[in-house]
């Protein structure tokens, strides 16, 4: 019987022709991925060893990944030594992917692995980090556990405990009208399914507008599969997959082109149809309460957000910039800006979005995590309501349980942006 | 048999359990205090009554959804509480799984809190309402964690194995 493409790389990672879905498995790991929460992996893998009476030693030190994004810079002493004892283990490891908080080569983890290289199609790669499913965008079946998980992984090389699981076949097809963005796709499909819609399940994109997305829009598209619950959401690579890796990760060996089988078994098809999409608003407090932005337009707000893993990249900046372009942002309108790495920032400063943004009233900030889950900067006041482009609105999100945080594209983000209000950006006047 | 403390509805993210403020701290020791922080009387009731008694939380579906955060299963853990819920989100099932936090996926339960329920391996008794529930399973490979005391002294038979120690 055919494989999804989960299956197949499955089926590599543990040197078998095939498997079924429901079947448990030790993959090994090609890329493992960690943020500060390394600090809690870091204890979990010394008591692994303490156990042993042998020296505590990754498996390998050139698979596992560590970027500082979540707290950057240190918001406080024990973020700032936990970060100190983390880059302590990545010298006496030799951990070679360490991307401390530098202006040259730092920036949220979803956004350095891809743009460094770090992922390949077929991979199998994990991170301590729930949107990590963001990765399949490159055709990598790509996802989320937790920090003891991670510990196991670092101890092993293998991830124990996973399930193959079964997959919704996500066919979008059609142009994107004006203005309607990939994150309208996935908030739509989010809408469509619920949030536990796709609950140990992965979610496989296919279709005509997929094809004919960039990279960027694809990385956000898997980014949020994880908010209708998947395992892993995944693009299978192709022209565009190796266009990005050449020419933007500096890729240079060898790239496997993996894809499903034409026979796949899939336990659900959904199709969207692009062009009759409109902007989409996804209401507090859960991803799945989704909306066209008809229903809410005009709801004042307090503080736009644009950045993140999720929306953070250079076209998203490229598309508030020229929405903000000479125009300025709503007074009583906080309008923050933090890009998803500083290898975008500097793009961005060298063509001139920095620029309009900050011109139009925006604060643009380092690329960093802090703002979305409300861990640093950007917090909400009591009642106030944020419009942003990241990846979640639980209750409490944004660092106030007593605020509301709605989530959108970049374009209608910039639109909202200049009139105060939740704006439909296709109305004119942008 | 124990009670039911606290009742949740649906997509109960970890945002909720643990929120994304106290993520700088991670040690299992330290993480209760800050459980259902935004939920006062319940991060209340968890901190003030401490007890060696198993208490019990019903929730409904999607329970633990969203971030990856170990602290959410480890802060609930410390509470000794047992978590009912009709489903549960992947990651933290499985991180409930690794640390040794008792989940049990329950699809109908029905229970009110001060109900007090009897978990018997395939089953959930509301003895308070005299109803019966089913229980469904974790897959074997699962339980296996489970019976070896969690991720960690899973790893280390692996590793042993692996390294020839006895």
């Amino acid at each position: 019987m055919g494989q999804t493409i989960v299956q197949k790389i499955l089926a590599r990672a543990t040197s078998r022709p095939s498997v079924e879905v429901g079947e448990v498995l030790e993959p090994a790991v090609d890329t493992a991925m960690s943020h500060e929460n390394a600090a809690l992996v870091m204890n979990q893998f010394q008591e692994i060893f303490a156990g042993l009476g042998r020296p505590a030693k990754v498996w390998n030190p050139n698979r596992i990944a560590i970027i500082f994004d979540h707290r950057v810079p240190a918001e406080s002493k024990k973020t700032a030594t936990n970060q100190k004892k983390i880059r302590a283990f990545v010298a006496e490891q030799g951990i070679t992917k360490f991307h401390d908080i530098r202006g040259d080569e730092g920036g949220i983890c979803h956004q350095i692995l891809p743009e460094n290289g770090y992922v390949l199609p077929g991979y199998v790669v994990v991170g301590t980090d729930s949107h990590t499913t963001t990765h399949g965008a490159l055709g990598a079946f790509a996802f989320g556990i937790g920090a003891t998980e991670m510990a196991s992984v670092w101890a092993l090389g293998n991830v124990l405990n996973v399930e193959v699981p079964d997959t919704i076949k996500v066919v979008v097809e059609g142009e994107l009208p004006k203005y309607v963005q990939p994150k309208d796709i996935i908030l739509n499909l989010i809408g469509k399914i619920s949030a536990e819609g796709a609950n140990f399940k992965v979610l496989e994109f296919h279709g005509s507008t997929i094809r004919n997305m960039s990279t960027s829009g694809r990385l956000t598209l898997c980014n949020m599969a994880v908010e209708a619950g998947a395992t892993s959401g995944i693009v299978p690579p192709d022209e565009e997959t190796v266009r990005f890796l050449r020419e933007e990760a500096g890729v240079t060996g060898e790239i496997e082109l993996i894809a499903p089988d034409e026979d796949a078994k899939y336990c659900q098809v959904v199709e969207i149809d692009a062009s009759k999409l409109v902007p989409q608003i996804a209401c507090p407090h859960t991803v799945d309460n989704v909306k066209p932005v008809s229903e809410v337009e005009g709801l004042k707000v307090d503080q736009i957000v644009i950045g993140s893993c999720t929306n953070g990249r250079l076209d998203d900046l490229e598309t508030a910039a020229s929405i903000l372009r000479g125009k300025k942002v709503a007074r009583g309108v906080r309008m923050l800006v933090f890009p998803a790495s500083y290898r975008i920032y500097q793009k961005a400063l060298e063509l001139g979005y920095v620029n309009d943004l900050v011109k139009a009233g925006a604060v643009v900030m380092n690329p960093g995590c802090g703002p979305c889950l409300g861990v640093h900067q950007g917090a909400l006041g009591d009642k106030e309501v944020a419009l942003a482009t990241t990846n979640r609105n639980f209750k409490g999100r944004m660092g106030n349980p007593d605020s509301e945080v709605y989530l959108c594209s970049p374009a209608v983000a910039a639109a909202s942006a200049i009139t105060g209000m939740i704006t439909n950006p296709q109305k004119g006047g942008f | 048999m124990a009670k039911v403390i606290y009742k949740f509805g649906d997509d109960i993210s970890t945002d909720i359990i643990y929120p994304g403020r106290y993520m700088a701290t991670v040690l299992p020791t330290e993480t209760p205090q800050f459980a259902f922080d935004d939920i006062k009387e319940l991060n209340k009731l968890l901190n003030s009554e401490k007890t060696e008694e198993t208490r019990i939380i019903v929730a409904g579906k999607n329970f633990g959804c969203g971030s990856s955060r170990e602290q959410a299963a480890s802060c609930l853990k410390g509470h000794n509480l047992t978590i009912v819920a009709r489903d549960f989100a992947r990651i933290f099932l499985q991180n409930s799984i690794n640390l040794g936090l008792r989940t049990v996926i329950c699809p109908e339960i029905e229970a009110e809190v001060g109900d007090e329920l009897e978990i018997a391996g395939d089953k959930v008794e509301n003895k308070t309402q005299g109803k019966e529930f089913a229980v469904v399973p974790l897959p074997k490979a699962r339980q296996a964690i489970v019976d070896a005391g969690g991720l960690i002294p899973y790893t280390q038979k692996i590793l042993k194995q692996r390294m020839g120690i006895e």
